[in-house]
C-alpha cells in the first residue's frame, strides 16, 4: 500500500464523492416525486389506471441501468428530430442525462416499493377514513400516503443505498463522480489497488453515514409505536 | 423491420454470453453465499467476524467497483506477486473469469443474508426433534435444515438473480464480449446507437421476464407441500 499517494489523491476523490452525492440526492428527490403518483395509479381498482404505468416500471426495472444510460446519452443523438429540438442542449450534457436516467430508474423501483406499502395498509384504517366522511383527496393526504411512507421506510432506505451504488455508473458517460475520479487518477499513477481501495472506503463511509441518518429518521417517524 | 446490418449473429452471441456470465455468477455466488451464511452462523467469533466484514464491505461498495477491483486490482496483485518471484513478463487475467468472479462475490454477499435468514427461520423444534431421534449434526443439516431453508430462500434468491442478470451488463466495461459490449461494437460500425441499445434493452427484458416466470414455477414447486394461509 502506497499511503502517500492515497493521501495525495484524497482531495480529488472527495471532489468526486461530492458529485456522487449531488447526483444521488437530486435523483432521489425527483424519483420520489415521480414514484408517489405512479404508486397510487398502480394500486388503483381500475385495470387501465393500474396497468398503464406498468410499461414504465417494467422497462426501468427489467433492464440494466447501464443500458438505460447509454440509450439516453448515446441513443438520443441518433435522431435528427432530437438534435434539432429545444431539448438537445439538455440531452447533450452527460450530467443531465445521468440525472434524468437515475431519477426515472429510482422512480420506478420506488413506485413498486410504495405500491407494496399502500397495499399493506390495514383496510380498517381506510374504511375508518371513509366512515368519518373524508373525501378521496383527504383520505390520500391524511391516511394513505403518510401511512404508506412509514411502512416503506426500511425498503426505501435500501433503495437509496442501491442508488448510491448505482450512481458509480455515471463515469461511463464521462462524468467525474467518485468512480470517474478514481479511474482518472489511476490512469496517471497506475496504482489500481490503492485507488479503488480508497474509493471503496469512501463509498462504505457514505453508506454507513446514510444508514445512521436513516435509522434516526425511521425511529422519529415511527415514534408513535411502542 | 429493424435492419441489423449483419450484426444479428453477434448480438445473439452476446446475449448467450450474458446468460453464461449470469449462470456462472450464480454458481459462484451460491457457493459464497452458503459459505458466508455458515461463517455468520458459526460458533467461532473469528468466522462470524469474517462473514460480517464480507457482507458489510461488499454490500457497501458499488458492484462496478467490485468488477474493476477484481479485474484491474487482481491483475495488479498477481503481477506484483510474480515480480517478487522474479518473473518479469506481464500476466493478464481472463476477463470471463474476472467478471464471473466479481459478480459471484457481489451476489454471494447478498445471498449470505438470504441463506442466514432462511436457516434461522427453520423452527427450532424440528432441529430438536431430529437431534432427539439421534441424527448427527451433519444429518440434521442435510436432511432437515437445508431442504427447508432452500424453500424459504427461493424468493430472495430469485430477486438476487434478477439483480445479477442486470449486473452482467457491468462486465462489458472490462471488455467481455457480452450483450452490451457486442451492441457497442455494432454501434461503432453502424452509427445507430438507439437501435442497438434498444434491441439490447428488449433482450434484457426478455431474459428477466423468463427468469421471473421460472421463479414463480420454482416457488410453486417448492411450496407444494405447504398449506397456504387463507388468501
Amino acid at each position: 500500500m502506497n499511503w502517500e499517494e492515497i493521501f495525495l489523491a484524497l482531495p480529488k476523490l472527495l471532489d468526486g464523492a461530492l458529485l456522487t452525492l449531488e447526483l444521488v440526492i437530486i435523483s432521489c428527490i425527483v424519483g420520489f416525486v415521480i414514484a408517489i403518483p405512479i404508486a397510487l395509479m398502480r394500486s388503483s381498482q381500475n385495470w387501465w389506471i393500474r396497468n398503464i404505468p406498468l410499461i414504465y416500471t417494467f422497462f426501468f426495472r427489467g433492464t440494466p441501468l447501464l443500458v438505460q444510460l447509454f440509450l439516453f446519452y448515446y441513443g438520443a443523438a441518433q435522431f435528427d428530430a432530437v438534435r434539432d429540438s429545444f431539448l438537445w442542449p439538455v440531452l447533450r450534457e452527460a450530467y443531465w442525462c445521468a440525472l434524468i436516467v437515475f431519477a426515472l430508474n429510482t422512480g420506478a423501483y420506488t413506485a413498486e416499493i410504495f405500491r407494496g406499502a399502500i397495499q399493506s395498509i390495514p383496510h380498517g384504517e381506510i374504511e375508518a377514513g371513509i366512515a368519518i366522511g373524508m373525501t378521496k383527496m383527504t383520505l390520500y393526504r391524511r391516511i394513505v400516503i403518510p401511512r404508506a411512507l412509514r411502512i416503506a421506510m426500511p425498503s426505501y432506505g435500501n433503495e437509496i443505498i442501491l442508488m448510491l451504488k448505482s450512481s458509480a455508473l455515471a463515469y461511463t458517460i464521462t462524468l467525474f463522480d467518485l468512480t470517474g475520479m478514481t479511474r482518472t487518477i489511476i490512469a496517471r499513477n497506475y496504482l489500481a489497488i490503492e485507488m479503488y481501495f480508497t474509493a471503496g472506503v469512501i463509498y462504505l463511509l457514505l453508506t454507513f453515514l446514510f444508514i445512521q441518518v436513516w435509522m434516526r429518521l425511521e425511529k422519529r417517524m415511527l415514534r408513535f409505536q411502542a | 423491420m429493424i435492419d441489423l446490418q449483419g450484426f444479428g449473429p453477434q448480438i445473439a452471441y452476446g446475449a448467450w454470453m450474458t446468460v453464461q456470465v449470469a449462470l456462472g455468477g450464480l454458481v459462484i455466488g451460491l457457493i459464497f453465499g452458503l459459505a458466508g451464511a455458515a461463517a455468520k452462523l458459526s460458533p467461532y467469533a473469528v468466522l462470524r467476524g469474517i462473514g460480517q466484514s464480507y457482507t458489510t464491505v461488499v454490500r457497501g461498495i458499488p458492484e462496478i467497483l467490485v468488477v474493476l477491483l477484481v479485474y484491474f486490482g487482481g491483475e495488479d496483485v498477481i503481477n506484483r506477486i510474480a515480480e517478487n518471484f522474479g518473473y518479469d513478463g506481464y500476466i493478464e487475467i481472463n476477463v470471463f473469469v474476472a467478471g464471473v468472479t466479481a459478480l459471484g462475490v457481489s451476489f454471494g454477499a447478498y445471498a449470505t443474508e438470504v441463506f442466514r435468514g432462511a436457516i434461522q427461520s427453520v423452527p427450532a423444534g424440528q432441529i430438536e426433534a431430529a437431534v432427539a431421534i439421534g441424527m448427527r449434526s451433519n444429518q440434521v443439516f442435510w436432511r432437515i435444515t437445508l431442504p427447508q431453508a432452500m424453500r424459504l430462500a427461493i424468493p430472495g434468491l430469485g430477486n438476487l438473480f434478477q439483480v445479477l442478470l442486470k449486473d452482467t451488463s457491468l462486465v462489458s466495461l472490462i471488455a467481455l464480449p457480452e450483450l452490451m459490449r457486442n451492441s457497442a461494437i455494432a454501434i461503432q460500425n453502424t452509427k445507430e446507437p438507439f437501435t442497438f441499445y434498444f434491441i439490447a434493452a428488449v433482450i434484457y427484458l426478455l431474459i428477466t421476464s423468463v427468469v421471473l416466470v421460472g421463479q414463480l414455477y420454482a416457488e410453486r414447486w417448492a411450496n407444494k407441500g405447504v398449506k397456504r394461509a387463507s388468501s
